[in-house]
């Protein structure tokens, strides 16, 4: 399975990446091979008062991704994504989705092995 | 961009009122009130509003008395004391309800809703200084900092549209959850302290907090002179802790009398007080590597 | 009866008023420290402690033995303490509140009770008071769940030993505030009359009318600002119970640590004054009219 979900400000792989993970609008959820896309919105994660990041992790653990590329993670919502063996790309904020997951493709992006947010 | 908190432990150090001459003293920024639970910045500001969001956090229980049989299996189970029987009902007393959803999960008639909680207002507004992002809990609403955390977003995006290399704030007394997040993310903390023993421990509390998520700290003795003695007990808790003690103020009623006339210190006739106040706040640029 | 002393602004002097009062107090009465964040209490009645304890709440610990991985447990929690991914289970015991639901709710009995710190509760005695302080842990973001423990440990003791309590509150408007003057039988409303005194007191007001206790307001640093309290309470119908006058050399004795009431016969007097009124406004006979418009 060759899936990756990047935080999206939108349904299509020319919006813009959506810096944040937690509480981003929703995770555009891409195959690989076939450039597919599934739109997952994050509403849930949206409204919870603490933990926004931990519940992001799991709704995208559900989608079954191998990776994700976003903006920047703070250190509990990266822990849970590495407990769930999702690997993480931080700093993609300011490109499009599309070219984020071409970066990606192309070996350019470095997976993170420390969240780059400060924890609150 | 940097971002600067002043922030105090102990209430009453008068925090708020050197935030709002700094921000008078400051270049381009964006000023900040994250004491959201009892803000005062706008009071010396006045700030026209321009901008207002409701604010809604976590959920609360409310009972409907239509389909609860009485069965009381909530009341037993909630942890707060926030359920009470109420004639051959029950309902949920707000003050106390956490917003766990234990209730609403196991009540066999599913007889509990669940609503979002309204808990505040943020605005952005102008002011003479420049823009002011900042926020109304409604009383009694939790504090988790979420609130805080939202100020910080909305100013720190306005200082990029706005090409502000500052976001200055205003932060809150003790070291609870609205002060850590209020740390989150900042480059430098100014901690204004007093003279007086529980200045002094509030202070060893807060700098501590400080410690622990690696913010850099500076100090202000304000009112130094109702007690030079313990003045010089804080003044070496700092040097030996390495936090930088930038000001010593005198205790000047001129500082009330501005509150009271609606205006910031510096903006009242020249005294040692707010002399005292312009060579702090270079200094405070200096360590937060603003451009002066 | 239990006396809370709050107010909406930091620093108008809860302490000072507290301290004051637990020493002029003519009965047994346990000086309670609830501003859990910065506890300062102790600094003026300087208490010998005879006892301390730490403070732990109960998280969430998964013998994963028997965990299924359903996912109940973290479909529950509101507040992300436990999370189950994929065939894992995460607990962030930092973010628990309390609430025992994933406990409740596991199908396979698989959640049993783990710890966390919140900080310290100290007791002992402070010149004829008793004394008694919850202390919280450096990096331990909520209040609330020590102030409870503090306030159960009060509650034993008074059933036990009969007498009065006074609670220094921590300040604000907010839950950890409510949360101190919850299960008082009066506030008291400590401010300053300036303008950030004033806004924070009416705050405050709005905030702790709706617990319909009877509530009076003490005025420090009389004598600076504005008049604009006075038509407040005047207002309201809220009564002013004692003013402390501005005054440096009283500042000055705060500076240092003294108890004011002990700074003159006069100020004396103030507290012993509020500490009558005090008892009337929560004396059981009284009727409790709202004081709310």
């Amino acid at each position: 399975m060759n899936r990756i979900a990047v935080t999206s400000e939108g349904p299509s792989l020319d919006d813009q990446v959506d810096p944040r993970f937690g509480r981003t609008a929703g995770f555009l959820v891409v195959d690989l091979e076939t450039m597919d896309t599934e739109y997952i919105d994050n509403g849930r994660s949206q409204v919870m008062a603490q933990g926004a990041g931990i519940q992001a992790a799991e709704i995208i653990a559900q989608a079954g991704v191998s990776c994700l590329l976003t903006g920047y993670v703070g250190p509990k919502a990266f822990q849970a994504l590495a407990a769930a063996g999702i690997k993480v790309g931080q700093n993609l904020e300011g490109l499009t989705v599309r070219q984020a997951v071409e970066r990606f493709k192309s070996g350019q992006v470095e997976m993170a092995q420390t969240p780059n947010r400060a924890g609150r | 961009m940097r971002e600067i908190v002043i922030i105090s432990g102990k209430g009453g150090t008068g925090k708020t009122s050197l935030t709002g001459a700094f921000a008078h003293l400051a270049g381009n920024k964006i000023i900040c009130d994250l004491d959201v639970d009892a803000p005062d910045l706008h009071l010396l500001l006045q700030p026209k509003r321009e901008r207002l969001e409701e604010f809604y956090s976590g959920n609360e229980a409310d009972i409907d008395r239509e389909k609860c049989d009485g069965c009381g299996l909530c009341a037993s189970l909630c942890q707060f004391d926030a359920i009470k029987q109420n004639g051959d009902g029950f309902m949920v007393d707000p003050v106390r309800c956490e917003g766990c959803k234990v209730c609403v999960a196991f009540c066999p008639n599913e007889a509990i809703g669940f609503p979002e909680k309204h808990c505040g207002q943020w605005y952005i507004s102008a002011t003479r200084f420049g823009p002011l992002v900042h926020a109304q809990l409604f009383p009694g609403a939790e504090n988790s900092g979420r609130l805080v955390m939202v100020l910080k977003q909305q100013a720190r995006e306005l200082a990029e549209t706005r090409g502000a290399g500052l976001v200055l704030c205003d932060g809150a007394p003790g070291i609870g959850c609205p002060v850590i997040s209020s740390l989150s993310g900042t480059h430098l903390a100014v901690a204004v302290t007093e003279p007086t023993p529980s200045g002094r421990h509030d202070l060893e509390r807060v700098s501590d907090l400080c410690r622990h998520f690696q913010t850099a700290l500076a100090v202000i003795i304000n009112k130094h002179d109702l007690n030079p003695a313990e003045a010089a007990r804080i003044e070496a808790f700092c040097r030996e802790s390495g936090y930088p003690v930038i000001a010593q103020l005198p205790h000047d009623p001129l500082v009330t009398q501005a509150m009271v006339q609606g205006l910031v210190v510096t903006e009242l006739p020249e005294t040692d007080f707010s002399r005292e106040l312009h060579q702090a706040w270079h200094k405070i640029e200096e360590m937060a590597g603003l451009k002066p | 009866m239990i006396v809370a002393v709050a107010s909406g602004k930091g620093g108008t002097g809860k302490t000072t008023v507290a301290a004051s009062l637990a020493t002029v107090w003519d009965g047994p009465v346990c000086a309670v420290d609830l501003d859990v964040e910065e506890p300062n209490l102790h600094l003026f009645l300087q208490p010998n402690l005879t006892g301390r304890e730490t403070a732990y709440m109960t998280v969430p610990q998964v013998d994963e033995a028997k965990c299924t991985y359903c996912g109940a447990c973290s479909e529950l929690c509101q507040f992300k303490a436990i999370s189950v991914i994929n065939r894992l289970v995460l607990t962030f015991p930092e973010m628990c509140h309390g609430c025992g639901g994933c406990m409740a709710i596991c199908p396979e009995k698989a959640i049993t009770a783990g710890q966390r710190e919140l900080g310290e509760i100290s007791w002992g005695q402070a010149a004829g008071a008793g004394f008694l302080a919850g202390t919280l842990r450096i990096g331990e973001a909520m209040s609330p769940p020590l102030m409870r423990q503090v306030k159960a440990r009060l509650n034993q003791q008074l059933a036990a030993d009969g007498g009065d309590a006074i609670i220094d509150a921590p300040p604000g408007v907010s839950c950890p505030a409510v949360n101190a003057v919850l299960d008082s039988d009066a506030v008291l409303l400590v401010t300053e009359p300036t303008p950030f005194g004033v806004y924070d007191f009416k705050l405050a007001w709005e905030a702790f009318t709706p617990l319909n206790k009877p509530m009076g307001a003490v005025i420090n640093r009389a004598g600076v600002g504005n008049d604009a309290i006075y038509r407040f309470c005047r207002e309201q119908k809220l009564p002013i119970l004692a003013e402390i006058p501005y005054d440096r050399a009283i500042a000055e004795a705060y500076a240092r640590g003294r108890v004011i009431a002990d700074v003159s016969a006069g100020l004396k007097q103030t507290f012993i004054s509020l500490r009558d009124q005090v008892r009337d406004l929560a004396s059981p006979g009284r009727a409790q009219e709202a004081v709310h418009a």
